[in-house]
């Protein structure tokens, strides 16, 4: 046996250093790894969505579907009373890029409140700094607006793997499976729309739930609300919210909605975590009952991805000296056989 | 090093319409059925796929584990041509010939899955390539890795059709192919596990981990070595022919070092982490990983070097251990430990499990046929000179 024990001292070594490579610093390696953070473009532009001032009137889910031409959903356990009229989806699909979404608990007394109490929440695309579908999107499908960091997906370009569905992290894209020549769906924050100024969820929202704007805005904005006290009566812009030209406070060319500040979960939704989002969201109840994920690292998975990815294939090297290596001992071993022992 | 005699290969023989290759061939035609209605009326007709879903078992079993059964080529390319180990030519073109069925088919099977499949070829237009892209490295491996084991099978079919000259002309370049041949599989077969890593959370701590594209590799590897030692044992029971046990037996060391490395980084990776806490929480995830552990380990201690010689049943058993255990730890990365949010869920439609269960059949026909009607595997005659050459006393003889 001690000859196989020999053949095989490589592999064992390998082994070895691979396994002590691993305990002596994965954490340490992964911070290493990491492409480095990729940073917001200064005309980012998003929606602020504040769960306490939504009604779920879903005014926002009709305009939208109106505005991008896409039918009615009827879920079959609605089937039986709703012949079609009312359009009643419970979550995105290839034909509803943003739903509101109910969150409930006990007797649902009271509005923003975990328990005994119930919370609205918009969904749709939160357009990520550092998107995960446009990092593993094999042939350019989806791509970032450099000026304004929308997602855009292209059709014309995708071959429906739908790698983009199954690493988004908050599950936003979405796939038509009963369609024989099926697409990729999402929220491209109606930019790709040229009858819309701002997206048609933005427009139409009567409280100012959902606001348009640039993402600096927005996130200044949301501070504001988060500084305020609860019950105190704040005057909420509708519409867009727009960078005042004196520097002073943003402007909004609406009629302002003024109502009391709710008791908000302090902490602006979509600032750091997974390398930071456009869109972003204030809500009454932990941002995880609402079904968004909360125990989340700040890092994109995109940076860790791509980290491995470019350290291992850095200007092809590892593999050009692998296969040099490789066609080496090829070639040795081919000298010291016959050519017919080649098989 | 003294080495073996150069090995002659020649078809086997026989009937190709047997019973075992009609019951197949059935299974294959209750997949067209299938496929015909995917292509027709969407992959929802057919598949449970669903957006919480996006991947089933067409992708998890037909493409990742079923590149993985075709590292056959990649393990024995590896022993023979780069580690030179000369013994086990008579290993190298069956091996060549399930890699390149495992890998053609798994191609195959991803066209079948592309939702988009009329666009593919947009995977090959430089100008649409997005280098961040894991998958696209992955797929672009695959595909010309695919070319490589038909270049490296080749000379299967110039022995057959006589053309000498071609061969020759082969011969003198066919290093470079055998070295592609085992750097590409060592590309994608990691990337398959990087693949998985920007899921982040969506997959559960006890497989999410930096560590992916090494232990898939390392996976791989042992994968390919077991599906070597599966069909040579298949095949000497199936057309009675003399088992090659004295190099599968060596074999079963190369794996038993593989299968410990894999489960040492295993390990230490989850003790490093401080996710090994989720193990002993009550979940199927738990559940499912001691399941994956005790499969990894029964087939370690199988394959654990001893002084007796292996059995052909206790080979079989190890190397089927080692499949299972492999095809697991991939299940779970790739299905069962993903997580993709509350309401959703996935089991495979009959439709899905009949195009894979077709797909798994078109392979092993495909194997029968070239067998019987090809110089693939070696002959008998060989086989017996080879053995009384090989085995020789090498050391004190065990007490």
């Amino acid at each position: 046996m001690s000859l196989n024990r020999r053949a095989f001292l490589k592999l064992a070594a390998a082994d070895g250093a691979v396994a002590v490579a691993a305990m002596g610093g994965t954490d340490a390696a992964a911070q290493d790894l990491r492409r480095a953070r990729r940073s917001m473009p200064q005309d980012a532009v998003g929606l602020l969505f504040d769960a306490t001032l939504c009604i779920g009137c879903r005014a926002c889910q009709a305009a939208c579907k109106q505005a991008n031409g896409m039918p009615a959903e009827v879920p079959e356990q609605y089937a039986a009373w709703n012949s079609g009229i009312w359009d009643s989806p419970t979550d995105l699909s290839g034909d509803t890029l943003t739903v509101i979404q109910v969150y409930q608990h006990g007797t649902m007394d009271r509005k923003d409140r975990a328990t005994d109490g119930f919370a609205f929440v918009k969904r749709q695309c939160m357009h990520c700094t550092d998107a995960s579908c446009v990092s593993v999107c094999p042939v350019t499908a989806m791509t970032q607006d450099p000026e304004t960091g929308v997602v855009f997906h292209h059709v014309d370009r995708c071959i429906g793997c739908r790698y983009c569905v199954l690493a988004c992290p908050f599950g936003v894209p979405r796939y038509e499976f009963d369609d024989p020549f099926g697409q990729i769906q999402k929220c491209q924050l109606c930019a790709d729309l040229p009858d819309q100024d701002i997206p048609a969820c933005a427009d139409v929202c009567p409280t100012g739930a959902t606001l348009f704007g640039q993402t600096e805005v927005l996130q200044s904005e949301a501070r504001r609300r988060l500084a305020r006290d609860a019950g105190e009566i704040y005057a909420f812009p509708r519409g867009t919210l727009t960078r005042a030209d004196d520097g002073g406070e943003p402007v909004t060319d609406r009629a302002r909605h003024e109502a009391p500040i709710a008791r908000y979960e302090q902490q602006v939704y979509g600032e750091h975590l997974l390398g930071g989002t456009q869109c972003r969201m204030l809500s009454g109840v932990p941002f995880e009952l609402l079904g968004l994920p909360e125990d989340v690292p700040d890092t994109s998975y995109a940076s860790i991805t791509e980290g491995i990815q470019h350290t291992l294939y850095r200007y092809m090297i590892a593999p050009i000296l692998l296969l040099a290596g490789l066609a080496f001992f090829a070639y040795r071993s081919a000298r010291q056989h016959r050519p017919e022992d080649w098989d | 090093m003294a080495h073996a005699p150069a090995p002659k290969h020649a078809p086997i023989g026989g009937k190709v319409l047997t019973p075992t290759f009609l019951i197949l061939a059935v299974f294959a035609l209750i997949a067209t059925y299938f496929l015909v209605q995917r292509f027709v009326f969407g992959l929802g007709s057919v598949t449970n796929l669903n957006d919480g879903y996006p991947w089933g078992i067409w992708i998890a079993i037909d493409l990742v584990v079923g590149t993985a059964f075709g590292c056959a080529g990649y393990a024995i390319a590896l022993m023979v041509y780069i580690l030179n180990r000369g013994e086990y030519h008579p290993l190298v073109r069956p091996a060549l010939l399930a890699s390149l069925f495992g890998y053609a088919l798994g191609g195959v099977s991803v066209l079948i899955d592309l939702g988009r499949y009329w666009q593919g070829y947009n995977m090959f237009l430089p100008w649409l390539s997005q280098y961040n892209s894991v998958m696209l490295e992955t797929a672009l491996c695959i595909a010309a890795y695919v070319t490589v084991l038909m270049i490296e099978f080749s000379p299967v079919f110039l022995e057959r059709l006589g053309l000498k000259n071609v061969r020759r002309k082969l011969d003198r370049v066919l290093f470079i192919f055998i070295a592609l041949g085992v750097l590409l599989p060592t590309m994608h077969q990691s990337s398959m596990g990087t693949i998985l890593v920007i899921l982040g959370h969506q997959l559960s701590p006890l497989w999410q981990t930096q560590m992916l594209p090494l232990l898939f590799l390392v996976s791989a590897l042992f994968m390919g070595f077991a599906i070597v030692v599966f069909e040579a044992v298949l095949a000497s029971v199936g057309f009675r022919r003399p088992m090659e046990l004295f190099i599968l037996n060596r074999l079963c060391v190369a794996m038993a070092w593989l299968l410990l490395g894999f489960l040492v980084l295993r390990f230490a990776d989850l003790l490093f982490r401080g996710d090994i806490a989720f193990a002993f929480a009550l979940t199927t995830d738990a559940v499912m990983f001691w399941v994956e552990s005790a499969l990894h380990l029964a087939a370690l201690y199988l394959l654990w070097p001893r002084h007796d010689r292996f059995t052909g049943q206790r080979l079989f058993l190890a190397a089927l251990m080692l499949l299972v255990a492999g095809t697991l730890y991939r299940l779970n990365c790739y299905l069962i430990a993903y997580h993709p949010g509350d309401g959703w869920f996935y089991f495979p439609s009959v439709g899905e499990i009949m195009v894979t269960l077709g797909i798994f059949s078109i392979e092993i026909m495909l194997y029968l046929v070239f067998v019987k009607k090809l110089p693939v595997l070696h002959t008998v005659e060989a086989a017996y000179r080879e053995e009384h050459a090989v085995e020789r006393p090498q050391g004190p003889a065990p007490a």
